[in-house]
C-alpha cells in the first residue's frame, strides 16, 4: 500500500539548535500514529515540516506520492493540518469562517455548503453556524479548528495536541472523533500524554531531542513498562520497610500516608501480593498495576539508545 | 485568491476600525474643505477683477486633495497594520501556509481588499470637489490628474505598510514604523539650505504627487508610484516567503 505519508531523512535546524534530527516516518491509510515526546521533543517542528508550514534544511516529504518541496500546491491539496492553537478569525462567523476555509482549500464553488454542512456536523457545531468565533467556548473553537482541517476531506489529517485545554467530555469527544476519520483517512497526531495514545493510536512514534527512539505498538510498550509497578492504597499502613518485606517486591515508596508505590521483582508477583496484605490486616483499600509514565518509558528508552542499543 | 480577497474585505468591514477611520477621514477632510471654500468665497470678489486669477481648483480642490495625501498618509498604515501583524500573533499563517495556495497570491489577496477598500475612500474624497459642479465649473483634467495622483499615492501607502506589517508581529508596531516611513518619504526633500538634491526629489513622494495635484502628467510620476506600489509588494511576498521557510 502506497503511505499517504513518507517522510525521509528530516532534518532542521533554528539557529545552532537542531530541533529534528534525520526523521524519518510513513502513515498507512486507515492508521492513527501517535507522536510522543517531552516539550521541546521536536512534535511540533515535524508536524510544521510536515504541513508545509515550515521548511527543511534536509529530507523529503511525499504526502500522498506528491513531493511536499517540489509540488507544494498540489500536495498541500491532500492534508488538513490542525496547529497547536486553533488557527481561527476571532471577527468572522462559524459559517464565514468554514466557508473561507472551504475555498482557500480548493473545495468546488457548489460543493462548498455540503462540504462545510457535513465538517459541521461531523464536528458538533451544527447549532453553531451563526456564532461569532470570539465568543465559542474553547472546546469549540477546538472542534472548529479540527473542522477547518477536514473541510476538504484530506486524506492525511495531521494535529498539533488535538485535546491540550479541552474538559474530559471535550477530550473524549475529540477522541471518538479521531477515531472516526482514522478509519478511513490517515491520521497523525502529536501529544505529551501518554494515555492519548493508548486511547486512540494504532502506533506510536516517541521523539526525544529531535530524534526518534521508538516506534512500535503502543500496547507492546506500556505492558513492558507498566506491569513491574503497583500502586496501593492501605488503611491500617505498616511500617514502611515491612511492606518491603513482602514477597516479591523489589521496592517502595511512599505516595501518601497511607499510599504507596511498590517495585516487583516480576510482573506475575502482582497475584499474590493482594493475599499477602489481607492476611497481614493492612486493609487493602487500593489496588492499580501502574501505569507507565512517560518519564519512565524515556527514561528506559534514552539510557537503553545512548547505551547503543 | 479569491477566497483571501473575500475574507480580508470582511474583516475589513467587520472590525470597527475601518469604519472609525472613514469617519475620521471624513469628518477632517469635510471641515478643511468647508473651511477653503469659505476663504475662496472671501477672496472671490478680488479674485473677478484679476487677470489670469487662480481658480475654484487651485484654491480649494488641489489644498484638499493635498491634505487628503497627508491625512491618509498617516490612516492607511492603521488600517494595513494589522494585516499580516495579526495573523502571525493569532497563529493563523499556519492556516494559509498549510493550505494550497501560493505566497503571492496571499499577498495579492490581502492587497486587493485593502484597494477596494481605499477605492471607497478615495470616492468618498472626489465627492467634495465634484459637489462643487453644481456651482462652477472647475477644469476637468486637472481634477481628473489629482485625483489620479492621490488613487497612485494611496495604492502605494497600502503596498508598504502591508509591507511593514509582514514585518512584526504587533499591529502597533507596524503602523508606527509605515507612518514614520511614509513620512520620511513625503519630507525627504525639504531642505534648510534652500539648495535642491535631485536625489531626494526623485524619492519624495510629495514633489512626484504635487506635481501630478497641479495637472501634470507624466510618465516619470505615475513610474515612482508603481514602483513604490511592486516593489513593497515583492518585499512582502519575499519576506511571507522567509516565514514560511524559516518559521
Amino acid at each position: 500500500m502506497e503511505p499517504l505519508i513518507r517522510m525521509t531523512g528530516i532534518t532542521r535546524y533554528f539557529g545552532q539548535r537542531c530541533a529534528v534530527q534525520d526523521l524519518s516516518l510513513e502513515l498507512l491509510p486507515g492508521e492513527i500514529v501517535g507522536l510522543l515526546g517531552a516539550n521541546g521533543a521536536g512534535k511540533t517542528t515535524s508536524m510544521r515540516i510536515l504541513s508545509g508550514c515550515l521548511g527543511a534544511h534536509q529530507g523529503s516529504v511525499l504526502l500522498d506520492g506528491v513531493d511536499l518541496f517540489k509540488a507544494p500546491l498540489r500536495a498541500k491539496r491532500s492534508i488538513g493540518y490542525l496547529p497547536e492553537t486553533p488557527p481561527i478569525y476571532p471577527e468572522l462567523t462559524v459559517d464565514e469562517y468554514l466557508t473561507f476555509c472551504a475555498r482557500l482549500k480548493a473545495v468546488n464553488n457548489s460543493a462548498i455548503k455540503t462540504a462545510m454542512e457535513q465538517a459541521k456536523a461531523v464536528c458538533g457545531l451544527d447549532k453553531e453556524g451563526g456564532r461569532v468565533i470570539r465568543n465559542l467556548s474553547k472546546g469549540y473553537q477546538q472542534r472548529l479548528g479540527l473542522a477547518q482541517a477536514i473541510i476538504h476531506q484530506p486524506r492525511v489529517i495531521i494535529l498539533d495536541e488535538p485535546t491540550s485545554g479541552l474538559d474530559p467530555n471535550q477530550i473524549i469527544e475529540i477522541r471518538n472523533l479521531i477515531r472516526m476519520l482514522g478509519e478511513k483517512q490517515g491520521v497523525i497526531l502529536s501529544t505529551h500524554i501518554l494515555p492519548e495514545v493508548q486511547a486512540v493510536c494504532d502506533r506510536v512514534l516517541i521523539l526525544h531531542h529531535g530524534r526518534l527512539i521508538y516506534s512500535g505498538k503502543i500496547a507492546q510498550l506500556s505492558e513492558a513498562e507498566g506491569s513491574s509497578t503497583v500502586t496501593v492504597g492501605l488503611s491500617r499502613p505498616p511500617e514502611q520497610a515491612a511492606i518491603a518485606t513482602l514477597r516479591g517486591v523489589e521496592g517502595v515508596s511512599a505516595l501518601g500516608t497511607n499510599r504507596f508505590r511498590l517495585r516487583l521483582t516480576q510482573p506475575a508477583a502482582a497475584e499474590s501480593l493482594l493475599q499477602q496484605m489481607v492476611q497481614r490486616g493492612w486493609g487493602p483499600t487500593e489496588f492499580a498495576p501502574g501505569k507507565p509514565d512517560l518519564e519512565q518509558i524515556f527514561y528506559r528508552l534514552t539510557t537503553t539508545t545512548e547505551s547503543g542499543v | 485568491m479569491y477566497a483571501i480577497f473575500a475574507k480580508e474585505l470582511r474583516s475589513l468591514f467587520l472590525s470597527p476600525l475601518a469604519w472609525s477611520l472613514l469617519l475620521a477621514m471624513q469628518l477632517l477632510l469635510a471641515w478643511l474643505f468647508l473651511v477653503q471654500l469659505e476663504q475662496f468665497l472671501q477672496i472671490q470678489p478680488k479674485l473677478a477683477g484679476m487677470e489670469n486669477a487662480p481658480g475654484v481648483g487651485q484654491l480649494v480642490i488641489a489644498p484638499l486633495l493635498d491634505s487628503s495625501a497627508v491625512i491618509l498618509l498617516l490612516l492607511i498604515p492603521l488600517l494595513s497594520m494589522g494585516m499580516f501583524s495579526r495573523e502571525a500573533s493569532n497563529g493563523t499563517l499556519n492556516l494559509l501556509f498549510s493550505s494550497p495556495v501560493s505566497t503571492s497570491a496571499i499577498v495579492l489577496g490581502k492587497y486587493l481588499a485593502l484597494l477596494a477598500l481605499l477605492a471607497i475612500m478615495l470616492l468618498m474624497i472626489a465627492l467634495m470637489p465634484i459637489s462643487l459642479l453644481l456651482g462652477t465649473a472647475p477644469d476637468m483634467g486637472t481634477l481628473a490628474a489629482a485625483l489620479l495622483a492621490l488613487a497612485l499615492a494611496m495604492a502605494s501607502y497600502a503596498a508598504l505598510s502591508l509591507w511593514i506589517s509582514s514585518l512584526t508581529q504587533q499591529p502597533a508596531v507596524a503602523a508606527v514604523l509605515s507612518c514614520t516611513l511614509l513620512f520620511l518619504l513625503w519630507i525627504i526633500n525639504l531642505t534648510g539650505s534652500g539648495e535642491i538634491s535631485p536625489l531626494m526629489e526623485q524619492l519624495s513622494l510629495s514633489s512626484h504627487f504635487q506635481r501630478m495635484l497641479s495637472g501634470l502628467v507624466t510618465s516619470a510620476d505615475i513610474t515612482y508610484f508603481l514602483l513604490l506600489t511592486s516593489v513593497s509588494l515583492l518585499l512582502c511576498i519575499h519576506r511571507i516567503e522567509r516565514l514560511r521557510v524559516d518559521g
